[in-house]
């Protein structure tokens, strides 16, 4: 019994820890549904945000002022990079944009190490990292404040999003941009409006998946790393689905837990580096489109 | 064009080339450059990770597959390389090196499999399992690193024929023959059907198909042979450069700095792999040094490396909007420029660079 | 065509039977049957959507029709892929032009001589006397192409720079390197002018009359397709409403309903 709760356990945090790639996973899908660009800068961009919000706390802003400030700052590089990478880049082949959202990405760590350092900072959200008492009185589970108020955030954050992506004005001007820019923009649909909002939507998902892993992990360049993680979720959820970024994310979430726990023992451990890859490989080699994503048919 | 091929199906200027980078290589730098530094930090580092950005360019620049894991098949490399030496009794360095390439290559070929299927940031991810399950494989088995503890083993020496070859002219001397002959082959496979059919399989791939050419033997194929090249640099890497195996030192930052000497150098050209690896490898210490010498110190390292980061950020941007070629291709048009104010018709007769 | 043809029209080469292709729920290609003949010039008309690109893509092995046979030189394909139905000796060109964009004119063509260059990797790595040899051949092949069709000028220029017309020419070219029995032409003369389009008249009807190469090409132009085609098949939705000498097929009536005026909803 005590093992089958101590694998309800690690599926759980495993699970918890999925939201917050779901979250990188949704800004990526987002912006690839906006404008169709795989948006390698993703990680980097979490990254970016953290830091911010860290540095503008330490500027001696009140927390709820950082977290604005670093979203109207996080919309603004999404302007500049749809101004001045992603337009000159239109019609081009999905490599050369994926190749340049890479150089993107280094900008933005760049600039992030440049303003703010490359310490190691601490983020305090006021949340423990400690098993919750009640939770253990009523089940005997062990789960940790943090991971919970994480995977209840992106619950939160991604119930909302897609509720506004599907029923409000701006959500319908999205997809109908996702489906045809050029067609969309010509009845009148404000493009810029539409990217500008989408950039700010994953600058947000994106600095709240920093403020969470930072708050476990201290607020550091291994973000980055970890954010990568993010791509292996979106090969199974397929690129352009916001349901099969969540699914995704809690896919791998839980299967890298899992198996670290119980198969990673036998190789000296580590493997949930590798893992979410090596799933992706299969899902890739039995449903290239992902769980969510449509089938593509390549006509000659 | 084929009025002037001369030997081997070479022309005449290719052998002009070939003889002034080879004397320039094995006799002006030898004679001319003293300085340690020059051969430990600058010319060894520059052309091993130039043999592996040309196996990068092979499989992404002529093959088309945007493959990430470079440095995971270096890896592989200079660990086969270490217990080849190790474990088998007389084994010569030439020979290590060679089967270090092969064993890499096997590694190319397995990782290379999903190119079947998938291509574009697909391939990507799928490869990126390769960088981060080669590195994590040979950390957590301590046979690979022969059970040390201290988790960098010192490299063996390099006996060829019973030399040790130990001061840095020395190993200069042994990687500039072996990058040489390598770049070599790749030259000459570029330009025959080998490296037509990569480029075939990049351009069109149902065309390619439809003129005959197995889109799975090609693309493994390109992989295999990438991986090959990797592996040997990663060695030599190890044996010259480092003077140490660690896995860390493979990390996927090195993938990602060959990924982008391939980017910035120019994609499909070999001279790009050596012209990128150079900016890459040369950049850093020219902003340090500038740090150093016109800031004196003012300027914190860490802005000095957040600085190159940016500056390489954003030159791939400029490259991908402006000459998604690269810098091979202006160097190409600068010369171009030039033949052309010098002798109209040379510029008009120039065949196809590669 | 008065003077005797040095290669008279023979047996069937190409046997389509009961091809039937849908993409999910939409029929491009219902139950089509009909032969090529050895040497013949043979051309498939139909509207817009008719099928007619599916189908050359089914006998090549693009796509792959859910019913149905095809058989080449006698044999039946199964399991067919592009490369292997190359292998088998036919060659194609594509509607939207599908050429290698980055490679030179030249080395478009080479591309087509694959086939016939069985020289390895390693033996192009090291330039050993059979590969340089091999080399030379084929670019003297190549060469003598780039000659017939008129477009040594621009043998070294990439091809992704060239005006669409002399693409055209090239993709032929690269078809005809290939030396297969049988070429597959998508609309070749899409988009050019009238004299564009009489050369390349010109050149179909010389592949074909001195190497006796099977054509098969879609083509809209009427004209042209009664010029030089011994046989056409007419195909509206899919499905073959029409087979035979031009004279006959254009006296059809259901071919004239389909291209004059029935309304098509």
């Amino acid at each position: 019994m005590t093992d089958f709760l101590f694998f309800i356990e690690v599926v759980v945090a495993g699970l918890l820890a999925g939201t917050m790639y779901s979250l990188v996973a949704l800004g990526f899908v987002l912006i690839y549904k906006a404008s169709s660009t795989f948006n390698f800068a993703q990680g980097a961009m979490v990254f970016f945000a953290v830091l911010a919000f860290v540095g503008f706390m330490e500027l001696g802003l009140p927390f709820v002022a950082a977290f604005f400030v670093t979203i109207v700052l996080m919309g603004l590089v999404g302007f500049f990079t749809e101004r001045l990478v992603l337009k000159p880049l239109m019609n081009q082949s999905e490599d050369t944009l994926l190749m340049a959202t890479i150089g993107l990405g280094f900008v933005l760590e760049g600039l992030a190490q440049a303003a703010w350092g490359v310490e190691v900072r601490r983020l305090d959200l006021g949340i423990g990292d400690f098993p919750i008492p009640w939770i253990i009185d009523s089940t005997g589970l062990f789960i940790s404040a943090l991971d919970l108020t994480a995977g209840l955030v992106a619950a939160v954050l991604i119930i909302g999003l897609a509720l506004l992506f599907k029923y409000t004005k701006m959500g319908l001007g999205l997809r109908a941009v996702a489906d045809d820019a050029g067609a969309a923009s010509s009845i009148g649909i404000p493009l810029g409006n539409i990217m500008l909002l989408v950039w700010t939507a994953a600058g947000i998902v994106a600095l709240v998946a920093g403020m969470m892993w930072g708050a476990r992990a201290g607020v550091q360049f291994a973000l980055v790393d970890l954010a990568l993680k993010a791509l292996p979720v979106l090969i199974i959820g397929g690129f352009s689905s916001i349901p099969g970024a969540i699914v995704g994310g809690l896919i791998i979430g839980a299967s890298e837990k899992v198996l670290e726990v119980y198969v990673g023992p036998f190789f000296g451990g580590g493997i949930e580096g590798w893992a979410p890859y090596v799933l992706a490989i299969f899902f890739l080699l039995r449903r290239p489109e992902g769980l969510f994503g449509e089938k593509i048919i390549r006509r000659v | 064009m084929n009025t002037n091929v001369v030997f081997m199906g070479y022309t005449r200027s290719d052998l002009t080339n070939l003889v002034v980078v080879l004397a320039l290589a094995l006799l002006v730098i030898p004679l001319t450059v003293e300085s340690d530094y020059w051969y430990a930090s600058i010319l060894i580092p520059w052309l091993c990770l130039a043999l592996a950005a040309v196996g990068q360019q092979i499989v992404m620049g002529y093959a088309g597959q945007l493959a990430l894991g470079a440095a995971g098949f270096m890896a592989a490399g200079a660990f086969a390389c270490f217990n080849l030496i190790l474990r088998v009794p007389y084994m010569p360095f030439p020979v290590a090196l060679a089967l270090s390439g092969l064993i890499a290559a096997a590694f190319g070929v397995l990782f290379g499999l999903p190119s079947l299927r998938v291509r574009g940031i697909y391939l990507m991810v799928a490869t990126l399992a390769s960088q981060f399950f080669i590195v994590w494989m040979i950390d957590k088995f301590g046979w690979f690193k022969n059970y040390d503890t201290s988790g960098i083993i010192t490299a063996q020496d390099i006996v060829i024929f019973g030399k040790t070859f130990t001061t840095p002219l020395e190993m200069y001397l042994v990687v500039v023959v072996v990058v040489a002959v390598l770049t070599i082959f790749a030259v000459n496979m570029t330009r025959g059907s080998t490296g037509r059919s990569w480029m075939a399989v990049r351009d069109m791939d149902i065309a390619a198909e439809s003129m005959g050419i197995s889109l799975l033997r090609t693309k493994l194929q390109a992989f295999a042979i990438s991986a090959f090249f990797c592996g040997v640099a990663g060695a030599l890497f190890a044996f010259t450069y480092l003077k140490s195996l660690e896995p860390v030192a493979f990390d996927i930052k090195l993938s990602f700095k060959i990924l982008f000497m391939v980017i910035l150098g120019g994609l499909g050209t070999i001279s790009g792999a050596f012209i990128g690896a150079a900016f890459i490898l040369l950049f850093p210490v020219v902003l340090n040094s500038l740090g150093n010498n016109v800031f004196h110190g003012a300027i914190d390292a860490t802005i000095i490396s957040a600085a190159e980061q940016v500056v390489f950020g954003v030159l791939i941007i400029v490259f991908m909007i402006y000459e998604p070629l690269g810098m091979a291709k202006l160097w190409e048009n600068v010369k171009q420029r030039f033949n052309f104010k010098r002798a109209p018709t040379a510029a008009l007769s120039k065949t196809q660079a590669t | 065509m008065v003077e005797a043809r040095r290669f008279p029209i023979g047996e069937p080469i190409l046997e389509v039977k009961n091809i039937s292709l849908r993409f999910g729920g939409v029929r491009a290609i219902t139950d089509t049957s009909f032969n090529v003949f050895r040497h013949e010039i043979r051309a498939i008309i139909g509207p817009n959507g008719a099928g007619k690109s599916s189908l050359l893509n089914c006998i090549n092995g693009i796509y792959k029709p859910q019913e149905g046979t095809i058989a080449l030189n006698g044999e039946v394909l199964d399991k067919i892929s592009p490369n292997i139905v190359a292998r088998k000796g036919l060659s194609r060109t594509f509607q939207n032009l599908a050429l290698f964009k980055r490679m030179s004119v030249l080395d478009n063509i080479l591309v087509g001589r694959k086939l016939h260059m069985s020289a390895n990797f390693l033996s192009v790595a090291l330039r050993l006397p059979e590969a340089v040899r091999e080399e030379r051949e084929n670019r003297a092949k190549c060469e003598e192409i780039v000659e017939f069709l008129e477009i040594s000028h621009i043998r070294d220029t990439p091809v992704g720079r060239l005006p669409y017309g002399l693409q055209k020419k090239v993709e032929l070219g690269r078809a005809l390197a290939t030396e297969a029995d049988i070429l597959l032409l998508d609309e070749p003369m899409a988009g050019m002018n009238v004299e564009e389009k009489r050369d390349m008249c010109r050149f179909i009807l010389k592949v074909n009359d001195e190497f006796g190469t099977t054509m098969v090409l879609i083509e809209h132009d009427m004209g042209v397709v009664m010029d030089i085609s011994d046989n056409v098949v007419v195909l509206d939705y899919g499905k073959v409403i029409g087979d035979g000498p031009p004279d006959e097929v254009r006296a059809d009536r259901a071919v004239i309903d389909a291209y004059l005026g029935v309304a098509h909803d």
